[in-house]
């Protein structure tokens, strides 16, 4: 944790697309009317994904203004939540989990080839694509290491497969969420060792046309 | 009720109470940082923990309320101690966390001799550190100019934050970042916007939050403190000036449930350099279309000469709206003296008159019965401007729900919502109709339609007053009809019928061309006086009226002279002296005395003791400190409504008078003010 500053560029302007908004005025319509701050946190979520995963001062001001709050209350909520990201984090944001399970399944690897490839945490790398940050624990111990990029969770890390999916990322081909192993879900590695009896032969769950991934 | 034992001692209070509350009331005092009577809860310094009988650890006693305890397993009440070793050790904890990143500041703290935490501290702190690690370290804000931020002392009780956003309105202060990291500040270090912000100083129980026009200036023990009135607007906020030698160092507020509880606006408490400021301290006389100065006598001998030389229906007088009730009945009694029926103390030109009933013209539902309003109505007045801490009372009972609150008038930010009726006279009309909002005030218990001078200075004023008092009406002899006036001095003068009499000319036929030969200037510096009659200006800063003059006769500040004003409610309120004017300057009272005695017209009186005798007998409510006299009203001739929009009586809250326009921080705030207002119209 440290002090939280908005950017010192900032775009001159922000705006919903259509899309997002309705989809705001959607979540507003949900709370009882004069209770419309209810709805900050998704509302400041969708406009952080819209600009690029880090929420601009004009957004903040935006959503003050759609939700009838005075700027400092939205300012309040922007800084308290890390989630929200107050300055550039790149096209790809990475949050590097580096508790312990992640730890000793090897994301200190992942974590060399983060400071290789992209730099110093926090920074955005020169092409424009990347920024790190090491976070605490995601919640995804099983497949640890992993790292969540954007909205999205990338599991079963080593230092190759994180790499290629790094080039992937950066050349826009399409990358397979989740294990990068083949793994499904958070099932063992390798085989079933239990409840063997309600699947099939080869020891994975789900119907067939899953299988053939990976 | 119910029962609660506190240290053995059995209470009987009202379950909605908090143990603090319950506390105090039992008569054991209880430390805190956060809580404050007139603010939400926070429950976050923890400087207030009691044991609760059955409670498994301290409690905050801010944070529970008495009906939130279990009673013992015998039915007995339950059952908080105050002032075991647990309480003490639990406190020591909380004030050893405190001063954990608080820094050794006290010695060049402004703070330092009033501070909450220093005075807390020596009950509850240790004389050293277990602490080596850094201190956390905090960048200062800049949050507007009169409050100074230090906030590495910021102990993060967030009662700015509370009242900027409960009692001023404006929610302009916020806590940023979380933890450790918290941090508090206006949106993005902007100045704030409220009228009220300087009382945030004083509710930062440590040095955080500062003063900043104040800052170095003095120390709290090397004060002489005097328990005074305000006169920057008509409410009469209780003020305690603050003496060091002849200047005033700084104003802060008393508490007065009825009138400002405990706040007072910007203009009220940092108008002090303007006391310092362009002040008059000796007698001039105008030579050659130059002022010179002058001695005393001289100046006496000037007037003397145009008075005698004139007939009396030639001389005139007008009362500004700073004069003490003593200074107005002593130029009464000289102008009676002289026997001249030209004095008018409006000189803004509203058409109340004492010859309506008192009633008329004050605030006869009491500023503290807004809170028991149920719906109010306020024409051509805005009252954040014209009173700010009033507003804030508005804002107090908007926030409790169950107000319907009009506006008829100028459409402005008044910090809370309101339905807005109309521009100006026309819509008086139609609510005259009985329809719309005037359903709203025929319903309710209590109704409340607040008049502002905007609305009353026009042609058509007395109309707008009796259709505002119709529309009022009055619930068990109670009245609702609420003027708001801007002029400290102006109720007082309509008491003392400072009003023109039998053929006598009002302040604007007195300042036409001609008119007049000789005007007594009382501090009246808000009408133009045309070019012709020889203009006597008594009062305490080169402002317009002195600009004016012909003779200059140097008076005494509020602050300078003991005296009664009458607030707009009506209320007689007793200022002391607090220091003595500049130079030459004199009390105003003495000053028309000596005159009297020059021109001709010797007063009854030699001391202000003898004068407040002769008032009390022509007045005897003026002798009834703190009391309102209610009156009826009776509008005769009212006329008939005109057209066109109300505009509020005050155009620029910061400069309304002679004192304000010469502070440089009221001309800061004003030139921040107008910025705003700028970039709000873009």
């Amino acid at each position: 944790m440290s002090v939280r500053r908005l950017a010192e560029e900032q775009p001159a302007s922000f705006e919903f697309t259509p899309e997002n908004l309705a989809w705001a005025n959607a979540q507003i319509a949900k709370y009882p009317e004069g209770r419309q701050a209810s709805a900050v946190i998704p509302l400041l979520w969708q406009a952080q994904k819209q600009h690029n995963y880090w929420l601009p001062k004009p957004a903040i001001e935006k959503v003050a203004d759609m939700l009838d709050m005075p700027f400092i209350r939205v300012l309040e909520i922007a800084t308290f939540y890390t989630m929200f990201n107050l300055e550039p984090v790149g096209r790809f944001f990475i949050q590097m989990c580096g508790t312990t399970p992640c730890m000793l399944r090897g994301s200190d690897e992942i974590k060399a080839v983060l400071a290789r490839r992209v730099g110093e945490q926090k920074m955005v790398s020169a092409d424009g694509n990347f920024a790190w940050l090491e976070v605490e624990c995601l919640g995804a111990c099983c497949n640890a290491p992993m790292v969540q990029i954007n909205d999205d969770y990338y599991e079963d890390l080593t230092a190759e497969n994180f790499e290629k999916l790094l080039d992937d990322l950066a050349a826009g081909r399409p990358v397979h969420v989740g294990s990068q192993t083949g793994r499904r879900s958070s099932e063992p590695a390798g085989k079933l060792t239990t409840l063997t009896s309600f699947y099939g032969d080869d020891g994975r769950s789900g119907p067939a046309s899953d299988k053939t991934q990976a | 009720m119910t029962k609660i034992i506190v240290d053995g001692k059995e209470v009987d209070v009202p379950a909605e109470y908090t143990l603090l509350q319950a506390c105090e009331e039992a008569g054991a005092e209880i430390p805190r940082f956060c809580f404050h009577e007139r603010l939400s809860i926070a429950g976050n310094c923890r400087m207030c923990l009691v044991e609760l009988k059955g409670a498994p650890k301290p409690v905050a006693s801010c944070a529970w309320s008495v009906k939130d305890c279990r009673p013992g397993p015998n039915g007995e009440p339950p059952s908080v101690v105050t002032k075991s070793p647990t309480v003490k050790k639990a406190r020591n904890g909380v004030m050893e966390f405190l001063l954990i990143n608080h820094p050794l500041d006290c010695p060049i703290c402004d703070q330092g001799g009033e501070c909450d935490l220093q005075d807390q501290a020596m009950a509850f702190g240790v004389d050293n550190s277990r602490y080596a690690e850094n201190k956390r370290a905090v960048e200062d804000k800049y949050i507007g100019p009169l409050v100074r931020t230090s906030m590495n002392r910021c102990i993060h009780c967030t009662r700015c934050v509370r009242f900027t956003a409960e009692v001023a309105g404006t929610a302009d202060m916020g806590a940023i970042g979380r933890g450790e990291d918290m941090e508090i500040t206006t949106y993005l270090e902007t100045a704030m916007a409220s009228e009220l912000q300087g009382n945030v100083a004083d509710l930062c129980p440590v040095g955080a939050l500062l003063p900043k026009p104040y800052a170095f200036k003095a120390r709290p023990w090397e004060l002489g403190k005097t328990e005074s009135i305000d006169v920057m607007d008509a409410l009469g906020s209780a003020i305690r000036v603050d003496v060091r030698g002849r200047e005033v160092m700084r104003i802060l507020p008393r508490v007065n449930e009825a009138v400002n509880e405990e706040w007072i606006s910007d203009k009220t408490r940092q108008v002090v350099d303007g006391l310092q400021r362009q002040r008059l301290d000796r007698p001039y006389i105008r030579k050659d279309g130059r002022l010179v100065p002058a001695t005393w006598s001289d100046a006496f001998a000037a007037i003397a000469t145009r008075v005698k030389a004139t007939t009396p229906a030639r001389i005139g007088a007008i009362a500004g709206d700073l004069a003490s009730v003593e200074d107005m009945f002593a130029l009464k009694s000289l102008m009676a003296n002289l026997g001249s029926a030209n004095i008018d103390c409006r000189q803004d030109g509203t058409k109340l008159h004492p010859a309506n009933g008192r009633g008329s013209y004050i605030f006869n539902p009491t500023v503290a019965g807004i809170e028991e309003a149920d719906a109010i109505l306020i024409v051509g007045s805005n009252p954040r401007k014209e009173s700010p801490v009033l507003n804030a009372r508005i804002l107090k009972r908007w926030r409790t729900g169950g107000v319907d609150i009009g506006l008829v008038g100028e459409r402005a930010d008044l910090t809370y919502s309101y339905q807005y009726l109309g521009a100006g006279a026309e819509t008086l009309t139609e609510l005259g109709n009985g329809k719309g909002f005037a359903e709203v005030l025929a319903k309710a218990q209590r109704p409340m339609v607040i008049v502002g001078q905007g609305a009353l200075l026009r042609e058509d004023g007395a109309a707008v007053l009796a259709a505002c008092a119709k529309l009022a009406g009055s619930r068990d002899g109670l009245n609702g009809l609420a003027v708001l006036h801007t002029a400290a001095a102006r109720v007082g003068g309509l008491d003392l019928g400072f009003v023109p009499g039998q053929g006598g000319m009002d302040a604007w036929a007195m300042t036409r061309p001609g008119a007049l030969d000789v005007i007594f200037n009382l501090g009246a510096d808000e009408l133009e006086i045309a070019p012709g009659a020889f203009v006597v200006y008594q009062g305490t800063h080169g402002d317009r009226g002195a600009h004016r003059a012909d003779v200059i006769l140097p008076g005494a500040t509020y602050t300078e002279k003991s005296g009664l004003y009458v607030n707009t409610e009506g209320r007689v309120q007793y200022a002391e002296r607090a220091n003595f004017a500049p130079g030459d300057a004199r009390e105003d009272w003495a000053i028309l005395r000596a005159l009297s005695e020059v021109v001709g017209a010797k007063l009854a009186f030699d001391s202000l003791a003898d004068l407040r005798k002769a008032l009390y007998a022509a007045h005897p409510h003026f002798a009834r400190i703190d009391a309102i006299e209610t009156g009826a009203i009776n509008i005769a001739n009212a006329g008939a409504l005109g057209t066109g929009a109300f505009t509020s009586a005050v155009d620029d809250f910061y400069l309304t008078n002679p004192i304000a326009r010469a502070s440089a921080v009221m001309a800061e705030c004003s030139a921040l003010a107008k910025g705003r207002l700028q970039q709000a119209a873009e």
